[in-house]
């Protein structure tokens, strides 16, 4: 190599091999994406560029059923969990520690260290007792255990946010003449609120790419888009399913590219 | 009397913490605060001072005793009940709101009319001169017009107290002088009860009507900057405002002799046995040896300071004793270590206090 | 002795903060914790012939974890099928970690030595395919790796082979695609433990003759091992639970703990087997678990 200087922190091959990484890491994700254009149905072979697969995947009426399944039980465990989130930040984040508190952090962060097909397996059962012993069948079921499972996401933004937060503002809003409801919705909501969008975001993020435990809650016919692929992927593989694997990508990239905007605006 | 009380304290107490960790942050404090006086609490760090401040602000209750607002039993309303603003030391202005709203923030939550909260925005605007920066956030201000938006927002309500608990020691030297003068000025002009709380002596000297010297959790003397600054009760507080000489003496015939041998006229407040004895370095005069009715002293050291130069005398048995001489007036300039001169206390400045 | 008002504001506050953590607790214990404790209970118990569970006592799940009871004599003996299964899981889980070690730590290292600006770009470039559909990313790893895949076609068609390569459906295959998929869970803790690395102690180490090798050893590694104890639990709990990937990529035969339990509640119709079966990945979980708190526990003591 002509350069010869002398750097500390580098350490030989780490840089190859991360740019490796970083090929690697998006090279499938491309192809996937290439391939959503293709003129035929092959998932190899080119066979020059069309947009034929997202209008058909469009005017197919289960695609479009289950898509607006997973928005509605997203958009609706997104609201629940960054709701109950920040209610519990507001618990956990303003007071000394408790002996009570360490027990709402590890109930909180559950979600995270159990297996997912454990609590996939565990809900199975004690749903499909409730909806023996009630009769009722809808999307309840998915939305309670969306919602729970989204809690950790939209809970770390918020907290985050309300640790940052100097609590002399709420004592000054206080001091003049604000009720304690007053200084929430004044001070401490509008301070919050960058945190609670990107949990919102997050958790919304979340809901809509569980595959695992929606499998086991959903009732007959309630697919989502996720479970509805899973299906499509085992029987036969179209590029019907790339043109839709696309599509929640770019959500997916939107609704990230928003919360690192707001949370960094912090700093 | 007959002036009116804006607020009293009656043996507040306030312990934090419980068992072997509880700290006795105020211990039965008693202090009545006169309407429109600006009044100032004074002591070391950890002595009560915010402490005391939050108690009468409604942040905390007593563990005990009262607070009373203008003769009526406030020590259970909450902050939001109580007709009394701070201007906290941090300025903790409202990040997501600008300057104007800020200010009108007091009015807006009891409820005011907009018209009303306006005019009262813009005359508190006018007050702190900030007349161009009603639209900005807080974070685009410096740290001096931040102190000022802090000070409107607490007197825009017109409070019956102001409390102000360290509001300066953000600010650099100059910026500190400057706004010293201003919120004299801002308590004159609103005629607002100003409570103050600092450990900077010099702050509390020029700009108090009174002073509470605090130390552990106890207030030690009540008074006028003056009368704090020459007649100090105790020895704590001598030393704490101003530098001081301390001599120990014997009451001997009305007057004091000092462990020198030397006889020092002064008040002797009915006392005997041993005393301590203060005297201000300024109020010590220095003349050739031998000046009769003097002190015998050796010069030890002479340190120069621009306007004044300090001079460290040492008496008969060791005692040293500083005199301060202004560099221009005297012949300071030509003492040198080893000299001998004759030093005296001038009419009234040696004062016998507690130890 | 604090006042009885004292008392009762710290009491209030106590208070308010239980109630406002409550409607959070309240979900997760309907939907997500409380449910734990009935698998318990369900591992106990009979299975009913079309799934679900009758309610009479029995140990037979957990017997069948590990035993299978053979249908003509009745005698027990171990269940090849179920260790070979559990092995696998382990094993796949382990390797996934371990290689996602050995490619994440410098690819951390990489991003934690860039420009700031650089740094925020990498870092979004890492966090996107981690919040990306994993579904997705297992399927285009699928269509990369499959016999008429990308990767195959390409080959053939550069002549490097003549028939293709069979990846898919396979141990490898699964293993390929975990690395894949939990890649970013093993870069992002290391990053963090990389970024608060004070780059002057490397100086130092220079100074004092280090090679690159022994500063990496003896310098970096074990002031960074928080981050890299958390990635690796972070990496090896999904793995060994997962579901997704082993179905897509490994097919019907290669399965792991989770199809094996998911098996159970579907054409198995042994509902206490899975339960079972889930308990015990629960506990070998705990256990990874409490390997990491002790573990970070011991570091910060040193640290
Ligand atoms: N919330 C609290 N919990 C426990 N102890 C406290 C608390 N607040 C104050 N104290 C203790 O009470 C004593 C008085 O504190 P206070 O803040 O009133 O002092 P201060 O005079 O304002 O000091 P400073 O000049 O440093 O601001 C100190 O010993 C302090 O440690
Ligand atoms: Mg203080």
């Amino acid at each position: 190599m002509a350069d010869t200087r002398f750097s500390v922190s580098r350490l030989p091959g780490f840089s190859t091999i991360a740019v490796g990484v970083f090929i690697i890491l998006y090279l499938p994700i491309l192809m996937l994406v290439i391939y959503s254009f293709n003129g035929g149905n092959s998932i190899a072979v080119w066979e020059g560029f069309s947009l034929q697969w997202y209008p058909k995947a469009w005017n197919n009426e289960q695609v479009r059923d289950v898509t607006m399944r997973s928005l509605t039980i997203a958009s609706a465990a997104a609201l629940i969990s960054t709701t109950v989130a920040l209610m519990a930040a507001l618990g956990t984040t303003r007071r000394k520690q408790t002996k009570g508190q360490t027990f709402v952090y590890l109930m909180i962060n559950q979600p995270l260290m159990v297996p997912e097909i454990v609590t996939a397996v565990a809900l199975l059962i004690v749903f499909a007792a409730i909806k023996v012993a009630t009769g009722y069948q809808g999307l309840g079921y998915l939305i309670l255990a969306h919602s729970a499972f989204c809690i950790p996401f939209a809970y770390l933004p918020i907290r985050a946010r309300l640790e940052g937060m100097d609590l002399t503002l709420e004592t000054a809003a206080g001091d003049l003449y604000a009720t304690p409801w007053q200084t929430f919705r004044h001070v401490t909501l509008p301070i919050v609120m960058p945190g609670a969008i990107a949990g919102l975001m997050l958790a919304f993020v979340t809901s809509l790419d569980d595959v695992i435990i929606t499998l086991f809650v959903k009732s007959a016919g309630q697919d989502t888009l996720p479970t509805y692929m899973l299906a499509q992927i085992r029987r036969s593989v179209s590029a019907e399913v790339n043109a839709i694997s696309t599509l929640l990508l770019v959500l997916t990239v939107i609704l990230l590219t928003g919360f690192f905007l707001l949370t960094r605006k912090r700093t | 009397m007959t002036t009116a009380i804006a607020v009293e304290a009656q043996s507040a107490r306030k312990d934090y913490g419980s068992g072997q960790f509880a700290v006795r942050a105020l211990d039965d404090v008693s202090v009545r605060i006169e309407k429109g006086s600006f009044f100032t609490l004074l002591g070391p760090s950890g002595c009560g001072k915010t402490t005391l401040l939050r108690l009468i602000a409604g942040f905390e209750t007593p563990s005990a005793g009262k607070i009373l607002l203008g003769g009526r039993d406030i020590t259970y309303d909450p902050p939001n009940k109580r007709p009394v603003n701070t201007v906290f030391q941090s300025y903790a202005l409202f990040p997501h709101l600008t300057v104007a709203q800020n200010i009108g923030f007091g009015l807006q939550m009891l409820g005011r009319p907009k018209r009303e909260i306006a005019a009262a925005v813009d005359k508190m605007l006018a007050l702190v001169q900030l007349e161009d920066f009603a639209g900005r956030k807080p974070q685009q201000l410096s740290g001096g017009q931040q102190q000022r938006v802090a000070l409107a927002r607490a007197l825009a309500p017109e409070p019956e107290v102001l409390l102000l608990d360290e509001p300066l020691s953000a600010l650099d030297l100059k910026l500190r002088k400057e706004m010293q003068r201003e919120l004299k000025r801002l308590q004159t002009e609103t005629g607002i009860t100003f409570i103050f709380v600092t450990h900077d002596q010099e702050e509390a000297l020029t700009m108090s009507d009174r002073i509470a010297v605090m130390r552990k959790g106890n207030i030690l003397q009540i008074g006028a900057p003056r009368e704090i600054y020459n007649h100090p009760k105790d020895r704590f507080v001598a030393d704490f405002i101003g530098e001081t000489n301390f001599l120990s003496g014997t009451v001997e015939e009305g007057a004091i002799r000092l462990t020198s041998g030397d006889l020092v006229e002064a008040p002797t407040q009915g006392r005997s046995g041993k005393v301590t004895l203060a005297v201000r370095p300024e109020q010590v005069r220095i003349s050739g040896a031998g000046d009769p009715g003097s002190l015998a002293a050796t010069v030890a050291d002479s340190v120069y300071f621009g306007t004044d130069t300090h001079c460290h005398l040492r008496l008969a048995d060791g005692t040293e004793i500083v005199a301060r001489l202004q560099s221009a007036a005297s012949g300071e300039a030509g003492l040198a270590r080893g000299d001998q001169v004759s030093l005296r206390f001038e009419a009234g400045a040696a004062q016998v206090v507690d130890e | 002795m604090a006042s009885l008002a004292e008392q009762r504001a710290e009491r209030r506050t106590i208070r308010n903060g239980w109630l406002l953590s409550l409607p959070a607790l309240i979900i997760l214990i309907v939907a997500a914790a409380g449910p734990l404790l009935i698998i318990v209970i369900y591992s106990f118990l009979t299975p009913g012939s079309y799934g679900n569970v009758v309610w009479e006592f029995s140990w037979d799940a957990w017997v069948g974890v590990l035993y299978s009871r053979d249908i003509f004599d009745g005698t027990y003996k171990l269940a090849d099928a179920h260790l070979s299964i559990f092995w696998r899981s382990v094993k796949l889980a382990l390797l996934t970690t371990m290689f996602c070690f050995v490619v994440g730590f410098p690819t951390a290292w990489f991003i934690a030595t860039r420009t700031p600006r650089a740094r925020t770009a990498l870092l979004f470039l890492i966090t996107i395919p981690f919040w990306t559909n994993l579904l997705i990313r297992t399927f285009a790893i699928n269509q990369i790796i499959r016999n008429e895949g990308v990767l195959n076609t390409a080959l053939l068609y550069l002549g490097v082979i003549d028939e293709p390569l069979v990846i898919i459906y396979s141990d490898f295959a699964v293993f390929l695609g975990m690395t894949y998929v939990y890649l970013p869970l093993m870069v992002l803790p290391l990053f963090a433990a990389i970024d608060r690395f004070d780059m002057r102690l490397l100086e130092a180490s220079y100074d004092l003759y280090a090679t690159r090798w022994q500063v990496l050893r003896r310098i970096i590694v074990p002031i960074v091992k928080p981050g890299i104890i958390a990635g690796s639990i972070l990496v090896f709990i999904p793995a060994l639970g997962a579901y997704v990937t082993p179905r897509i990529l490994g097919g019907g035969r290669n399965m792991m703990i989770g199809n094996f339990i998911e098996l159970q509640f579907g054409q198995g119709r042994n509902w206490p087997l899975g339960a079972a079966l889930s308990v015990t990945l629960l506990v070998i979980v705990g256990a990874a678990l409490m390997l990491y708190v002790r573990a970070s526990m011991r570091t910060t003591n040193n640290g």
